[in-house]
């Protein structure tokens, strides 16, 4: 059983730069089209002032950490047994190269199905970027299956 | 100029109308190392069999991210990205090394305000459904 005190518990802030390296990566390993996401004047062409992140990004960037197991580890949860159940963006202001985001995760629930057998973690992260500006966020439900 | 003519307008769609569909290459095991690099998400159980196996799972399977990366392809090239509000999906079940994916959605509702509610979903080549999703648009 994942310890229920970690409900309402916030990670400490992530600062991290968003890179146009990282970015052009992420296009080629989706085997994205749209040149906008790896191309620069196209980005500015479709009126970005550098390359935009894509829809899914924040995700990308919450995982630079010094442990990107962080949550899995700080609850004792065991990495093979973790499964990804649902997740959610709202958006903000445009997220592109350059910028510098701060991410705040909060562990928002935890609970548990079939007595016991899986588990759910729910962690809800709001980001801002260098300006103040509010970027949105995302809600990620963690699943964790009992293997027995 | 961005390769891909939006001009999708509030009045210009229909509840019922479908997405044009977005299919992806075959996901290799080349794909998922790439990805695993490329997103920041190292969990072995994507791109090492011998942890797969040791953690109960025949072989590795795709990042579940990977698949809601192709659902945002479906969306960003039927309007630009900026008019995407929210965007959600649920991990249906597992998606299998050398799947390929087919992104499809449509119009389920027109809102005040110039929204637009779609119901998404990525299927791989049997048609077994692995990523079932929403999202929420907001159309000029």
């Amino acid at each position: 059983m994942i310890d229920r005190s970690f409900i309402g518990r916030s990670f400490p802030p992530l600062h991290v730069d968003v890179e146009p390296f990282q970015l052009r990566a992420f296009a080629r390993a989706t085997g994205q089209r749209d040149p906008i996401y790896w191309d620069e004047e196209a980005a500015r062409a479709a009126g970005y002032r550098a390359l935009p992140a894509p829809l899914t990004f924040l995700f990308t960037l919450d995982q630079d950490r010094e442990d990107r197991f962080y949550f899995i580890n700080a609850m004792g949860i065991e990495l093979g047994h973790v499964l990804h159940g649902e997740q959610a963006f709202t958006y903000g202001a445009p997220i592109c190269a350059g910028d510098r985001v701060t991410l705040t995760c909060t562990c928002m629930d935890i609970y548990d199905k079939k007595g016991g057998a899986m588990e759910f973690v729910i962690l809800k992260t709001q980001a801002t970027n260098q300006l103040g500006e509010d970027l949105g966020g995302m809600t990620g439900t963690i699943v964790v299956r009992d293997p027995k | 100029m961005s390769a891909f003519a939006h001009g999708v307008t509030y009045a210009g769609v229909d509840v019922g109308d479908s997405l044009p569909a977005v299919t992806s290459k075959p996901i290799s095991r080349t794909t998922l190392a790439l990805f695993a690099g490329a997103s920041g998400d190292h969990n072995p159980i994507h791109i090492d069999i011998d942890f797969a196996k040791a953690a109960g799972v025949p072989d590795v399977f795709a990042h579940g991210m990977l698949g809601m990366a192709y659902l945002g392809h479906l969306l960003t090239a039927w309007v630009p990205q900026r008019a995407v509000r929210e965007f959600s999906t649920r991990f249906v079940s597992i998606t299998q090394v050398h799947a390929v994916v087919t992104c499809t959605g449509r119009v389920v509702e027109k809102r005040e305000g110039n929204l637009v509610a779609l119901e998404i979903q990525a299927a791989d080549q049997h048609g077994d459904v692995k990523l079932a999703g929403k999202a929420v648009v907001e159309l000029p």
